[in-house]
């Protein structure tokens, strides 16, 4: 970047230096950006998917995006207008007639005129088309699917366990970090290591469990062990109060403030950056979470989270691609808004967890 | 003076450990409620015939006979054999992806990198759910832009993703790619942390791009790659939610898609047979637990640490 030609002077050697420095740069950034258009189309194909009807899906030579074939009103019937090459250059008319070598056609700026005959195969003509989308399909889809119902659930399921969540585990990641413990590291390496427990070996006894003690069918599960702590929100948490000097604390205590109040009017108020962090990983947590609502709601339709009402709509809709993007595409709207609107530290907080392991 | 001084000490001391504990205390109860007695417990359910389904059946000791139904049922081995040429195919493209969407997004002839990091990473953020139907739609036989495209190019039929078993595989490995942001991020901070004197260093003494990304970069980040290659195996697994919604948990196209855990979830869970569940689970702990084992013990070899642990 700093080697540009005016620091030299315009000599040749220079020019060729900017000149291959150019193409680097713009042979490198074209192909990351057809490479990222690739691996977002499908996007592409869930949104504009979602304003087609069934026929614009289907038919293979339809436009990839919502079109439809524009038609032409004549003598109370309707005719499928088309591009025609004419002596007077391209022009719009409505197909009347199909014959194999030559078809009749009418000018719908003249259709006094009656029809045209035209010579050549009207197949090979492109016909005209016009924009059609049907926003009808998420007003479809928001009542198949019981939306509202299934935002209000997975609002209730994720935002009580990211109270849950950021409770304890700021709790026991300033415990981590800030107290000389007798197994304070076996304590540690055992909570690291629970992220590589798989979560079926202890699924079946809770699942068991909480059947028993009559939470079976209720978002119980889905909340209560979060209030618990878990590894990635300790260890994210801890690595950020770590960073905090311990001289604040300190001061704090000298002035005669337990550990709790140091907790809550030293740590927490620096720490806005990382909680908020871990609150957007859990809110994205219990938004795509599947196993185990879908063990422990089993049923109890009228309880599910987006992702399993998802599910199954997609099951019982298989045939009908539009409803399906539609519902996906709302489904992904309010992540995606939050993604961006957090990115920074949220992609922050993904290069702690996973680099410093 | 010692002794005056030693007792305040270790009341300190004291009020310490105390208050340590307390903070600590949410962790290990729910550590003990939530994941070691369900353990124990699911180990004690793979000796025994407990299914609430049969209730009359009871929950009564049977001994080695859940293990030893693993070997009989050919489920499990063909099951095992899925998740296995699954992680053949995903674990690869798993480290090789994001490593060199990673490299893509630290070039210094790459305009707006932020904006292409961002972009790549996104996808992440898609519910599980909504990705598979999106990418079922991309990649439907007919109407999907992947197979459209394929027809315009090169005026061939698209496979079928889906309903093939020999690709269906495959299929879902493409799909993972959006989940590779995690992995292009950490893989992206290792790459931003190797000095620049190495690069330097290798420049002077006239090494090639190839010989610089094996012998500088790889081994610079390889403690990068081995958590994600962990996470990778581990993930392979335990692959669960895909394999379901494609085929509403049946494993179709023919069994083709019963991964592991889909057979352990149809036991448990379907037909409600807790003691032969409990036993494909811990099946499942012991291979991941073997894996990682292996994993770590060969790790001395080549994943290079620069400074120790503080």
């Amino acid at each position: 970047m700093r080697v540009s030609s005016s620091a030299t002077g315009p000599s040749a050697w220079s020019s060729t230096r900017a000149m291959r420095k150019f193409l680097a740069l713009s042979s490198v950034s074209l192909f990351g950006l057809l490479l990222l258009l690739s691996f977002l189309m499908p996007l592409g194909y869930m949104f504009t998917t979602s304003f087609k009807t069934i026929q614009q899906i289907i038919d293979p030579a339809a436009s990839l995006l919502p079109m439809s074939p524009t038609f032409y009103t004549y003598a109370g019937q309707e005719y499928p207008l088309y591009n025609v090459p004419t002596p007077q250059g391209l022009q719009e008319w409505a197909l009347y007639r199909k014959g194999r070598e030559d078809s009749d056609f009418i000018d719908p700026a003249n259709p006094s005129a009656g029809p045209i005959k035209w010579i050549g195969r009207w197949r090979t003509l492109e016909p005209v088309v016009h924009l059609d989308i049907h926003i009808e399909n998420f007003g479809i889809a928001l009542d198949t699917v019981k939306f509202p119902l299934l935002f209000r659930n997975t609002f209730i399921i994720a935002i009580a366990g990211t109270i849950g969540t950021l409770l304890s585990s700021i709790a026991v990641a300033y415990g981590f970090s800030r107290f000389r413990l007798p197994g304070k590291n076996a304590l540690f390496f055992i909570l690291i290591s629970t992220i590589i427990l798989p979560i079926q070996v202890t699924l079946i006894p809770k699942y068991v469990f909480f059947r028993v003690i009559g939470w079976g069918g209720t978002w119980w599960p889905l909340i209560i062990p979060h209030f618990f702590a878990n590894a990635y929100n300790v260890f994210l948490l801890r690595q950020y109060f770590r960073s905090i000097p311990k001289e604040l604390d300190e001061a704090a205590m000298l002035d005669g403030a337990t550990p709790l109040q140091t907790l809550l009017y030293v740590i927490v108020p620096q720490s806005w950056p990382v909680i908020t962090a871990v609150a957007m990983f859990h809110f994205f947590f219990a938004w795509n979470d599947f196993f185990e609502p879908l063990v422990y709601l089993q049923g109890k339709e009228d309880l599910y989270p987006i992702s399993v009402g998802l599910t199954q709509f997609a099951n019982a809709f298989g045939s009908r691609p539009e409803l399906l993007m539609a519902a996906s595409l709302m489904a992904v709207a309010l992540p995606l808004v939050m993604f961006f609107a957090a990115q920074r530290v949220f992609m922050q907080g993904i290069v702690i967890t996973g680099v410093e392991k | 003076m010692a002794v005056a001084n030693s007792r305040p000490q270790s009341a300190l001391k004291r009020r310490e450990i105390t208050w340590g504990f307390v903070f600590l205390a949410p962790w290990i109860f729910g550590f003990i409620v939530f994941t070691l007695l369900p353990m124990a417990a699911s180990l004690v359910f793979s000796v025994t015939r407990f299914n609430l389904i049969k209730p009359e059946e009871g929950f009564s000791f049977v001994g080695p006979q859940n293990w030893l139904r693993l070997l009989s049922d050919p489920q499990v081995g063909q099951s095992l054999l899925i998740s296995v040429r699954f992680a053949l195919i995903s674990v690869p493209l798993a480290i090789i992806v994001p490593l060199g969407l990673a490299m893509l997004v630290n070039s210094k002839n790459l305009i707006a990198k932020n904006v292409f990091r961002a972009l790549f990473y996104m996808p992440t953020m898609i519910p599980v759910v909504a990705t598979v139907l999106i990418w079922q739609g991309v990649l439907n036989s007919d109407s999907g832009w992947v197979n459209r495209f394929i027809q315009w190019a090169f005026g061939a039929e698209g496979p079928r993703w889906f309903q093939d078993e020999r690709i269906v595989l495959l299929s879902l490995t493409i799909m993972g790619f959006w989940g590779v942001g995690g992995a292009m991020l950490t893989m992206l901070a290792g790459l931003q942390n190797v000095p620049t004197e190495l690069y330097e260093a290798a420049k002077v003494d006239g090494a090639g791009p190839v010989y610089t990304f094996f012998r500088i970069t790889v081994p610079m980040i390889s403690p990068i790659i081995f958590y994600n290659l962990t996470l990778a195996i581990i993930g392979s697994f335990q692959y669960f939610v895909q394999a379901y919604i494609i085929s509403a948990g049946r494993g179709d196209p023919n069994g083709s898609t019963m991964f592991f855990n889909l057979y352990l979830y149809k036991t448990a869970f379907s037909f409600q047979d807790m003691g032969y569940g409990a036993t494909l689970a811990w099946l499942m702990f012991l291979i991941v637990l073997t894996l990682t084992m292996i994993l770590f013990r060969t790790s001395g070899r080549w994943v290079y640490y620069a400074s120790g642990e503080d």
